[in-house]
């Protein structure tokens, strides 16, 4: 195997008697895309301040290439930073932003010019050079910001929530674009954000923090459907969550929870162990749970609730309804099929709906 | 109504108008008709340029105006160069408690008159003063020293009164430097040096252009300072006008006197903006 392009080692960070950062490990392979996720104030842009050196661990190691780089200051590490507000220099013009770097490592005024060109072209934004500032658009100067350091040749690309101050729509279309910058480049990409559709589109691998520490590192894909902490359940996409104590529970990992209103859920504990009198939260994705208006097509589904629509969230392909169970008066979120058989759905509607055990969740409860 | 609007704008502008007017506009048309004339007999007047020739045939009288000129521009370059640090340190470097008191520290010598502080600077410096004293108590000097009365003292003297003037602009404008600029910067390669010189600087530049334009002009038109501690040698162009006025009684030269060193500080002022691609503007803002 090769060596990874940044690797942290058991880091920590204290302020005083706050941890910021609780001996976390990981490593990041070369030409990947590694996203740091998670709410904010739980130690990621601390992180990403330690490796970029404005920041000394309180222990532990950061290694890039397989070098350690805690003696090296922040003008001499292999690794660049683009900056929440990007950080452009105002004074100068894009070409001065952009050869800034290269000034500094004493390249000649021609090869400089070339390169800064060079790095024009590749963010698609040939002939700026000259332009100032603040005479560019939001996603300009995202890019700008990029090439800026990508012209150092950097090791390490650290991302400090880039996307943060766009809007909407140029926050979505930035997503693909810096994907494919990443892959143009072919560098690789730390990236720390609290949006988690910015982190499962773009990463290869994504680490889940929270108060400090990670609590899953896996694939998009790992994290969305095979969460290992109630956490991570909770946090990367959508989810109706019900706590209880577990009442029965099988070898073979099927479980029960009893709600404190009385509902029964089966679930899944996925190899985590619960036993019987276990207080346990289980979660369901909206899309886990099938709506139909006979009791009979649900009749295979462990859980299986009859309910009236309350409200209809309308948002295209991702349209949502809450239902609200007859049997215990819970709101409960199901994604709509958008199939068209449903398409006539309004509020106080009757409907059944169910999700097989497998589909639910259960983790137990950590004492606070 | 619109009539009732224009009437409370121009009494909102009045105060300003008459203040202008009365005390600015007025008194230099004035000042100007008198520097053009020239005295030919008792009470009998002529217009002519005699009072600006006068001004340029002398020596002493250019040579000061001229030393006066460079000095204050020492006094506005060495006020900089002590101010800039002190100005960063209290902007970027200081956090919370500490930058507001600082800062505060920077503004307390002035709650007192001109007058007393230079009384301070003469206690410390004179020959029988605290400095001469030390020196002597340390035996460094066999005998009492005497610090007034020259050319370091008086820049002494008038650094000090114009320190704040240079420093609450520099304040502001570094203030107002993204730190994330900074440490781009330093991410960037940059050395200590190159980023003050490529990114702090041209930063604070309009700071530095009102600061200096402010210490500038205070210097040029003080009379306190150089008066109380300049020696016989460090003669301040405004003294030559007081002593027009009122020793000599020589209102026309005086008046010429003053309209040159109006002239002087504007080309300087003018000068200093271009030099450093500034505006007026700019740099009031």
């Amino acid at each position: 195997m090769t060596t990874a392009d940044l690797e942290c080692l058991e880091l920590s960070k204290r302020f005083g008697d706050f941890t910021a950062v609780d001996q976390v490990s990981f490593s990041v392979p070369s030409g990947t895309f590694f996203s740091i996720l998670g709410p904010s104030g739980c130690g990621k842009t601390t992180i990403m301040r330690m490796v970029a050196g404005f920041l000394d661990p309180s222990s532990g190691d950061i290694q890039i290439k397989g070098k350690s780089v805690l003696d090296v200051a922040p003008n001499k590490r292999p690794v660049n930073m683009v900056f929440q507000h990007l950080a452009l220099f105002p004074m100068m013009n894009i070409a001065d932003n952009i050869g800034y770097g290269l000034r500094r490592q004493g390249l000649a005024k021609s090869e400089i010019a070339r390169k800064v060109d060079e790095a024009l072209d590749r963010i698609g934004l040939p002939g700026i050079g000259k332009r100032k500032v603040e005479e560019l658009s939001g996603g300009q100067k995202q890019r700008v910001a990029i090439a800026r350091c990508m012209v150092l040749e950097p090791d390490v690309l650290l991302l400090d929530e880039p996307l943060g101050a766009l809007d909407l729509k140029l926050r979505e279309h930035m997503k693909i674009e810096l994907k494919s910058l990443q892959a143009a480049f072919d560098t690789t990409f730390v990236y720390i954000t609290h949006d988690q559709s910015e982190a499962l589109v773009m990463s290869d691998q994504i680490a889940v923090m929270n108060k400090g520490r990670f609590e899953q590192v896996g694939s998009g894909r790992d994290l969305y459907y095979r969460p290992q902490t109630a956490f991570v359940a909770g946090f990367v996409g959508e989810s109706n969550r019900w706590r209880g104590k577990v009442t029965r529970s099988d070898a073979g990992g099927a479980l029960q929870l009893t709600t404190e209103a009385g509902l029964v859920v089966t679930g899944a504990d996925n190899g985590r162990g619960l036993a019987v009198g276990a207080e346990a939260q289980i979660f369901v994705r909206p899309e886990a749970i099938r709506i139909s208006r006979k009791q009979d097509e649900l009749a295979h589904f462990e859980n299986r609730m009859v309910g009236k629509v309350q409200s209809l969230l309308f948002n295209g392909a991702a349209s949502r309804a809450i239902l609200r169970s007859e049997a215990n008066g819970d709101d409960i979120e199901v994604t709509l099929p958008q199939s068209g058989e449903f398409a006539d759905l309004t509020r106080g509607d009757d409907l059944h709906f169910g999700w097989s055990g497998e589909q639910a969740n259960a983790f137990a409860v950590e004492a606070d | 109504m619109r009539a009732g609007a224009k009437l409370g704008l121009i009494l909102l502008l009045m105060p300003l108008l008459l203040w202008l007017g009365l005390l600015i506009i007025v008194p230099h048309i004035d000042m100007f008709l008198v520097s053009i004339r020239e005295r030919i007999g008792v009470g009998r007047y002529q217009i002519s340029p005699a009072n600006y020739l006068t001004f340029f045939t002398e020596p002493l009288y250019l040579v000061t105006f001229m030393r006066t000129a460079l000095m204050s521009i020492l006094t506005t370059a060495i006020t900089l160069v002590i101010g800039f640090p002190v100005a960063f340190y209290i902007a970027k470097v200081a956090k919370g408690r500490l930058q507001s008191s600082l800062f505060l520290l920077c503004l307390v010598p002035f709650w007192v008159s001109e007058l007393v502080r230079t009384f301070g600077w003469m206690i410390l410096l004179r020959e029988t003063g605290i400095f001469s004293s030390f020196l002597q108590w340390l035996g460094l000097v066999d005998g009492p020293v005497e610090m007034l009365y020259n050319d370091v003292a008086m820049i002494v003297g008038l650094v000090y009164t114009s320190m704040l003037f240079m420093v609450v602009p520099l304040v502001t404008t570094m203030e107002s430097l993204d730190d994330s600029v900074i440490e781009a910067g330093y991410d960037l390669g940059g050395s200590n040096l190159s980023i003050l010189r490529e990114i702090v600087i041209p930063h604070a530049m309009p700071g530095i252009a009102s600061g200096s334009i402010v210490v500038f002009m205070l210097s040029l038109g003080n009379y306190l300072t150089p008066t109380m501690l300049g020696g016989k040698d460090s003669l301040w162009f405004t003294e030559l006008i007081y002593s027009q006025f009122i020793v000599r009684f020589n209102w026309e030269l005086g008046a010429a006197f003053g309209f040159m060193l109006l002239i002087l500080s504007s080309i300087i002022v003018w000068a200093m903006l271009k030099v450093t691609g500034q505006t007026l503007e700019k740099t009031m803002t």
